[in-house]
């Protein structure tokens, strides 16, 4: 004899794990006192150029360290290495973000003890990397000059997922005709009072006052973690 | 496109809980999906019956209920639905607010079984 159907009740978070394992690294990041940053974008906004730039201005005073995400090749980690910055690439094969699992794993081998700045670079992709929590203090969601205005109206959720926006390719703004006021009414849209940062990563244009952002940053991070829980 | 990935999320999931009641038959999920968890419910329900066949699941269905964007407005001082994802602001007053209360669950609420009894 067979009943008929029963409602049970389930009430679970179907990306549960990740984000168990999420807070297990925002955990070990905040022990360690190293700030986790993410970076998102489409891909050939510049986020390994502005990765490899930020990597070699840090070094000369900070300990830092590189994951580089991509579904095949290890081209950006060897990009990356230039800057003598500790860097692992993460192979994702055919997943079209990075998980914090992967993530987890990528850090095996490593101390963190030994970093103050951590950087983790997705897969070039403005739509996939939104649902998934990797731990990370502060979310930089990048796009470039030349990528059209309306980027923000159009992948509203990564950029409201994200902590900053960062305009890269600054140097040819003026070619491409590129609409400042338009992309900042855009971002703040999306995500009123999102703090936005435009650098070229080739001349160097505004990334001193990013880098400022980013040191402050660590020292308020450091602060709260010294606190007790 | 995740949305293969999250589908065969929520069949494990479904999948144990049924073990848990005895290895009864899902003959639904339902779902909450907001929507800006960036998944899309098409993609969803097509991956789900991807991610379900050959398994116990084969043939159920995935009921989702879509969850809206909701903010707080600080100067009204409660919680409103705004119009569109792509203008974050109170949709009384025009204040802008990224305060958000609903709008990012991705959660399996329930599942219709038939369980088999002797």
């Amino acid at each position: 004899m067979s009943a008929g159907p029963r409602l049970v009740e389930v009430r679970k978070n179907v990306l549960k794990q990740n984000d168990v394992a999420a807070r297990a690294l925002r955990e070990r990041f905040r022990d360690a006192g190293v700030l986790a940053v993410s970076l998102v974008s489409s891909p050939g906004s510049g986020k390994t150029a502005f990765l490899e730039k930020t990597l070699t201005l840090l070094y000369t005073r900070y300990r830092v360290a590189a994951l580089v995400g991509d579904l095949a090749t290890d081209n950006d980690a060897a990009r990356l290495a230039r800057s003598r910055a500790l860097v692992k690439q993460i192979i994702t094969g055919t997943v079209c973000h990075l998980e914090a699992a992967m993530v987890q794993n990528a850090l095996e081998g490593w101390n963190l003890n030994d970093l103050d700045f951590l950087f983790i670079e997705n897969v070039g992709n403005l739509v996939c990397p939104s649902s998934y929590d990797l731990g990370e203090d502060l979310r930089f969601v990048l796009l470039s000059v030349t990528e059209g205005e309306d980027k923000p109206l159009k992948y509203p959720t990564i950029f409201n997922s994200a902590d900053v926006a960062v305009i890269t390719k600054s140097d040819i703004a003026a070619a491409v005709e590129f609409d400042e006021a338009a992309v900042k009414r855009n971002i703040q849209a999306v995500r009123p009072g999102m703090e936005v940062f435009k650098v070229s990563a080739k001349t160097g244009e505004g990334m001193a006052e990013y880098l400022e952002f980013l040191q402050t940053r660590r020292q308020h991070f450091r602060a709260a973690a010294a606190v007790p829980k | 496109m995740h949305e293969l990935s999250i589908a065969m999320s929520i069949v494990d999931m479904a999948q144990e809980e049924a073990e848990r009641h005895g290895g009864a038959q899902v003959q639904a999920v339902h779902l909450k999906l907001g929507r800006l968890t960036g998944v899309v419910k098409e993609a969803l329900l097509s991956s789900y019956e991807l991610a379900c066949e050959a398994t116990p699941l084969e043939g159920s269905r995935l009921l989702i209920e879509e969850i809206p964007v909701e903010v707080f407005c600080p100067k009204c001082e409660a919680p409103r639905l705004v119009d569109s994802i792509q203008w974050f602001c109170c949709p009384e007053c025009g204040t802008p607010t990224a305060n958000i209360l609903r709008g990012k669950e991705l959660e399996v609420i329930a599942l219709e079984i038939l369980e088999i009894k002797e």
